[in-house]
């Protein structure tokens, strides 16, 4: 009787209690069958009574996938995905359980993982969607094991020795799985967004421009010393306009930073017109106490182009009227 | 180690092609002042490509060259400052001030020919 009311409990899914109640009955099992088997054998019933058990999942394959894909969508998980997308993932991702459950290799269910993960993330599916999807297979599985096996007790409770490591086991896989993919993707961003925070542009032989949006953290000062160098070397640059009007701020060691890129720069026979000082940061380079007449400044981008372009002996002229309207 | 200068036209060229000591820069510059005018030299070349360190020593005995260079009657241009050790010179707060530099050789070719351009252009005016 007691038994009966703790697996009701289990039935509300408490995974907590049910570990409880299953050491317990293992203990029971083995009190019972230590005479008789010796761990060959029982081993040989555990792997039977896999096979049953899916042997069993596959004959309900159809009822229990459409159970479990009517459970996400009541649930409202992977809102973001279509009803016909869900059942057609539902179906692959029971079919790759079930043989996680059969051969007890996750390698195959993790590589599935990471595909699922690789196409659903783009998506906007969340972590939590994804772990409460896999728990609630585990949950419809095993309900679907208790409505099998409810009338032999012992032997519902070996089919769950059994189910129950493996399904925690498959939940755990997709769960790591997908949180690793996420931490890629976030990765790759990081290194993109820093190769994309300072680009070196050509805009005329010997003229680059450097526009530097966002904040300027330390590391990126460093970063954008070395590629303004490099630039200046690999383009044969001679004037080199680095416009901050996209920076808000910056802070006086960064201040001091780009004073000596300045200064580095001059020392490899280029010069370097700063643009777009914001009033705060004009106030941290006087602060600071910059040489003014180290530092080329310009206001804005246009008047430094046009600063750069006249130091490097250009000059624009009007040749026509401008064509502006296509025919 | 002896630093090559080589003469081309009215220019002089030093090509630095290892560090140098203390003792090899003092004779570098002795060397450089001496040959200035004894070829008529109008301008002179420090190439440093091939050079990984420069200390404030190096610096101030460049600086030196440059200015007693002029005093003689000549411009001087240091070429070929790596990156890297053009930031290290700054961070040390080594900025040759009142130098020359260029990119490279040819820069530095470039910057003397319009030098010697505008000192004409000055000379035919009077």
């Amino acid at each position: 009787m007691t038994r009966r009311v703790s697996l009701l409990g289990h039935v509300q899914a408490s995974s907590i209690r049910v570990e409880h109640v299953t050491h317990g009955q293992e203990g029971l099992m083995n009190g019972s069958q230590e005479m008789a088997t010796v761990t060959q054998p029982r081993l040989e019933t555990t792997a039977s009574r896999l096979r049953e058990m899916v042997a069993h999942l596959r004959h309900q394959r159809a009822h229990l996938r459409e159970e479990w894909a009517r459970l996400i969508t009541e649930a409202k998980l992977l809102t973001a995905m279509t009803k016909e997308e869900i059942f057609a993932e539902a179906t692959s991702v029971y079919d790759n359980y079930v043989e996680a459950l059969e051969t007890g290799t996750y390698e195959a269910l993790q590589a599935y993982a990471r595909n699922l993960s690789e196409r659903i993330i783009p998506r906007g599916v969340e972590t939590h969607e994804v772990v409460g999807i896999v728990l609630l297979l585990r949950d419809v599985l095993a309900r679907s094991l208790f409505a099998t096996y409810h009338e032999d007790f012992n032997k519902l409770n070996r089919i769950l020795d059994a189910y129950e490591p493996a399904a925690n086991r498959i939940a755990g896989t997709v769960a790591v799985g997908f949180v690793q993919e996420r931490e890629r993707i976030i990765r790759e961003q990081q290194e993109a967004i820093r190769e994309l925070s300072t680009p070196v542009l050509q805009v005329r032989e010997r003229l680059l421009i450097l526009p530097i949006i966002g904040v300027i953290d330390p590391q990126r000062a460093r970063q954008l010393t070395e590629q303004l160098l490099r630039g200046i070397r690999t383009n044969r640059a001679k004037v080199v306009v680095l416009d901050i009007t996209g920076v808000p701020y910056i802070d006086s060691p960064v201040a001091n930073h780009l004073v000596q890129t300045v200064e580095a720069a001059r020392l490899l026979g280029a010069i370097v017109i700063v643009t777009g000082l914001s009033p705060e940061i004009a106030q941290t380079l006087v602060n600071i106490g910059v040489d003014l007449g180290k530092m080329n400044t310009v206001g804005d981008l246009q008047g430094g182009i046009e600063e750069a372009e006249r130091l490097l002996g250009y000059k624009v002229v009007l040749t026509q009227e401008p064509m502006l309207h296509s025919a | 180690m002896q630093v090559p200068i080589l003469k081309q036209g009215a220019y002089l060229i030093a090509t630095v092609q290892s560090a140098l000591t203390d003792e090899d820069l003092k004779q570098l510059r002795d060397t450089l002042v001496m040959q200035v005018s004894k070829v008529r030299a109008r301008g002179v070349i420090v190439d440093v490509t091939a050079v990984d360190v420069i200390d404030s020593f190096a610096t101030r005995t460049l600086r030196d060259v440059a200015h007693m260079i002029r005093l003689r009657g000549a411009e001087t241009v240091i070429v070929g400052i790596q990156p890297e050790v053009a930031f290290s010179m700054v961070k040390l707060g080594l900025t040759l001030e009142g130098v020359a530099t260029s990119l490279d050789l040819e820069e530095g070719l470039a910057y003397l020919d319009r030098k010697a351009k505008t000192h004409e252009e000055v000379r035919a005016h009077r």
